[in-house]
């Protein structure tokens, strides 16, 4: 089994435990506020950081191309309420239109 | 997956035509939400996942933030490891929802295990609409169930698709990719602090590229979040990771500054 694999069941398996633990912790969990802090703030963090890495990471350098544009028209589309759908469309069609051009 | 819940439509005195609407809502939800899940096959084999594993993501680990994390990383030349680690900080929201969740819905048994499972943003956020018992779960369930169903229809249709694109950036999936995480995080941007929070952790991901393995960067920022949960807050509404679920009035109480 290739490490892609493990890597796939081990963390679908540990995603299924996150959510059954919620059920049994003891309710005064919550009442923790750093604990509450933490987890409101980690997707946030996360969903930045993933932001940024896919705009413009490649491996282990920081170059801007096309994904820059698509990205841009993505924040367009949001600001205009764009479904979801539509939004990551965009951006897509967006880089591809660059790249077809020839100008990223 | 992050749809917007729409409100609660106005509300019919009889209490089961509350229960139908609830429940339509749930199946619009479902549609809504699992029509992503074709960019999520997509970006999946295109990152060079096959199609069972996009398919056991889908099935089994259920969240889309989480698995969208996961393709990113594999898709950016980051470590199975790496992968794995995003996916599952970014799921700690889930064991939130469940600590809310679990005075309405029943414990135990095949109905615990799917409860669990179903427990993402979209069943949270419709559950935390419902003003009485018997809403809460039509809205968790409905929700759950529907957008279950459709994620892993449209994942399937999405990774059939995938399959076929020989070169992902000349049709621009790459920046599909990042266009899906910003569509992610935008509705958690409704406060300064969780503007200041993100900018940081994209500023702290893109200063340790160079020096950090790929798929590193990601986990180096989340330190970030935790850095900032552990100051003091200033005057609290630091951002939310459900505001919607936020907005019922008569659950467990989290900290009062907390609250808005």
């Amino acid at each position: 089994m290739s490490l892609l694999w493990i890597a796939v069941i081990a963390a679908s398996v540990l995603s299924f435990v996150q959510k059954w633990i919620g059920y049994q912790a003891p309710q005064d969990v919550l009442e923790r506020p750093r604990i509450a802090r933490i987890t409101r703030l980690l997707p946030i963090a996360l969903l930045g950081a993933l932001v940024a890495t896919q705009t413009a990471a490649d491996g282990t350098e920081v170059v801007l191309d096309a994904r820059l544009a698509g990205l841009g028209v993505a924040v367009v589309l949001l600001l205009v309420r764009a479904p979801f759908l539509v939004v990551v469309v965009g951006a897509a069609a967006a880089a591809a239109a660059l790249r077809a051009l020839g100008w990223a | 997956m992050t749809a917007a819940v729409p409100a609660p439509s106005p509300r019919p005195d009889a209490p089961g035509a509350s229960l139908r609407t609830i429940r339509r809502t749930g199946f619009s939800i479902g549609l809504a939400t699992g029509l992503y899940g074709i960019s999520f096959g997509a970006l999946a084999t295109a990152s060079g996942l096959d199609l069972w594993q996009a398919m056991v993501l889908s099935a089994v680990m259920f969240t889309g933030g989480s698995q969208f994390a996961f393709v990113g990383v594999v898709g950016g030349g980051g470590s199975a490891l790496g992968a794995a680690l995003a996916s599952l900080l970014l799921g700690i929201r889930n064991t939130l929802y469940g600590l809310i969740l679990a005075p309405s819905l029943p414990r135990g048994g095949a109905r615990g295990a799917a409860r669990a499972q179903l427990t993402i943003d979209e069943s949270a956020a419709l559950a935390a609409t419902g003003t009485t018992e018997a809403e809460r779960r039509a809205g968790f369930w409905s929700a759950g169930v529907w957008v279950y169903v459709f994620w892993n229809l449209f994942t399937l249709a999405g990774a059939l698709a995938g399959q076929h694109i020989a070169d992902p950036a000349a049709w621009g999936l790459d920046a599909a990719a990042a266009g899906a995480f910003i569509a992610l995080l935008w509705p958690r941007l409704r406060s300064g602090d969780a503007v200041t929070i993100a900018v940081a952790a994209a500023f702290v991901a893109l200063l340790t590229t160079p020096v950090l393995p790929a798929g590193l960067p990601v986990l180096a920022a989340a330190l970030v979040a935790v850095v900032a949960g552990l100051l003091p807050s200033r005057r609290g509404a630091t951002g939310h990771a459900a505001p919607e679920v936020d907005a019922s009035d008569d659950e467990p109480a989290t900290d009062e500054e907390e609250r808005r």
